[in-house]
C-alpha cells in the first residue's frame, strides 16, 4: 500500500513539473491560478505543523511536542540553518521526555 | 571555463550541500515514519520535491492513509507547475533532455537559473544546480536512512517532533507579509478543529480545497 502510494504521488509531482514547461503559457498565466497556487504552501505547511505537534490520532493534545516547536521557532527566528533548526526540535522534545 | 560559470558551479555546490543536510533529516524522518529503505531512497530519486515528500512521510508517520499524505505531496508539489512555466522559454527544446530537465525544476534550480542574464547562463545554472542537488540530495537521504535504520527507537530521540520543525523551516520565508500569516494561522485552527471529526490527513485536504476556493473566489488586486 506505501508503495502504490509513493508512486502515484511521484508520477502526481512529476506531472505537474512536466506541465509547468510542457502546457500553453496562458493556461498557467491566469490571475487566480497565480495568485491562488502560492496560497497553498502556505496554508498546508500551517496545517501539517498544527496537525502533527497538537493532536495523537483524533485527539487534540497539548505535549512536548508543542515546546519543541517553540524552540523551533525560535532557531528559525535566530536564522539558524535547516538542520539545526530540524535537531532543534527534535532534542527539545527528546530531552523534556526525558525529564 | 569562464569565472561566470565557475561561481555558477561554487554556488549550486553550496546550495546542494545545504539539501544535503536537509535531505540527511529527511531519510532519517521517512525511516522513523515507517517507510523501508527502498521506499526511502524511491521517494528523493522519482519525487524529488523537498516538502512534497517530507509532507507524505509525515503524514504516514502519524497514522494516516498514504493517500492522504500522496494528495498533499501532489498539492504542495503543485508550485512546481508555476517554476516549469517561469523556466520554459529557457530549458531546452528536444524531447528527451526536456523530459529530464523536467524532473529537476524545484526551488532551487528555478532560483539560481531565473537570477541570470542570458538563456545560455541560465540553461547553464539549471543543469549544474540539478545535478549537484539531485546527486546530493539522495546521497543525504541514504545517509539519514542507513543511520536511523540502526537506531533502536526513534520516537526516544525525538524523531515525531521533526517533521514540524523542518516544516516551520520551510514556511517562515513564505510568512513575510500580512496575508499569508493571515492565512497560515486561519488553516492550522481549521486543520484542528476538522481533526477529531474526520479520518486522519483529511483535515489537510479541507484547508487545500478553503485556500484554494478563497484564491479563486477573492478580488483580485
Amino acid at each position: 500500500m506505501i508503495w502504490a502510494g509513493v508512486l502515484v504521488a511521484s508520477t502526481a509531482c512529476y506531472a505537474l513539473k512536466l506541465a509547468g514547461v510542457s502546457l500553453p503559457e496562458r493556461w498557467l498565466r491566469d490571475a487566480r491560478i497565480q495568485r491562488t497556487i502560492p496560497l497553498l504552501p502556505v496554508a498546508l505547511l500551517a496545517a501539517l505543523i498544527a496537525t502533527l505537534t497538537f493532536s495523537t490520532g483524533h485527539r487534540l493534545v497539548l505535549d512536548v511536542r508543542a515546546a519543541a516547536l517553540a524552540v523551533a521557532a525560535m532557531a528559525v527566528l535566530l536564522r539558524a540553518p535547516f538542520l539545526v533548526v530540524v535537531a532543534s526540535g527534535a532534542a527539545t522534545a527528546a530531552l523534556l521526555r526525558l525529564l | 571555463m569562464d569565472s561566470a560559470r565557475r561561481g555558477v558551479i561554487r554556488d549550486a555546490l553550496g546550495i546542494a550541500i545545504a539539501s544535503g543536510a536537509y535531505a540527511i533529516s529527511f531519510g532519517a524522518i521517512s525511516t522513523a515514519a515507517g517507510l523501508s529503505l527502498l521506499q526511502t531512497s524511491a521517494l528523493s530519486v522519482l519525487m524529488f520535491t523537498g516538502a512534497s515528500q517530507f509532507a507524505l512521510v509525515g503524514i504516514v508517520g502519524t497514522g494516516g492513509s498514504v493517500w492522504a499524505g500522496a494528495a498533499t505531496a501532489a498539492l504542495l508539489g503543485s508550485r512546481n507547475a508555476l517554476y516549469g512555466l517561469r523556466l520554459s522559454s529557457i530549458l531546452d527544446r528536444s524531447g528527451l533532455k526536456r523530459l529530464l530537465a523536467a524532473h529537476f525544476v524545484i526551488d532551487e534550480t528555478t532560483a539560481m537559473a531565473i537570477a541570470r542574464d542570458s538563456a545560455p547562463e541560465s540553461r547553464f545554472a539549471f543543469w549544474a544546480t540539478g545535478i549537484a542537488v539531485f546527486t546530493l540530495w539522495n546521497l543525504g537521504t541514504l545517509i539519514g536512512a542507513l543511520a536511523t535504520h540502526a537506531l533502536p527507537d526513534p520516537k526516544v530521540l525525538g524523531f515525531d517532533a521533526a517533521p514540524p520543525a523542518a516544516f516551520l523551516a520551510l514556511l517562515a520565508p513564505r510568512l513575510r507579509a500580512r496575508e499569508p500569516m493571515a492565512i497560515a494561522l486561519a488553516a492550522g485552527v481549521v486543520a484542528l478543529i476538522c481533526l477529531p471529526f474526520v479520518p486522519a490527513g483529511v483535515p489537510l485536504l479541507i484547508v487545500a480545497l478553503l485556500v484554494a476556493l478563497f484564491g479563486v473566489l477573492r478580488r483580485g488586486q
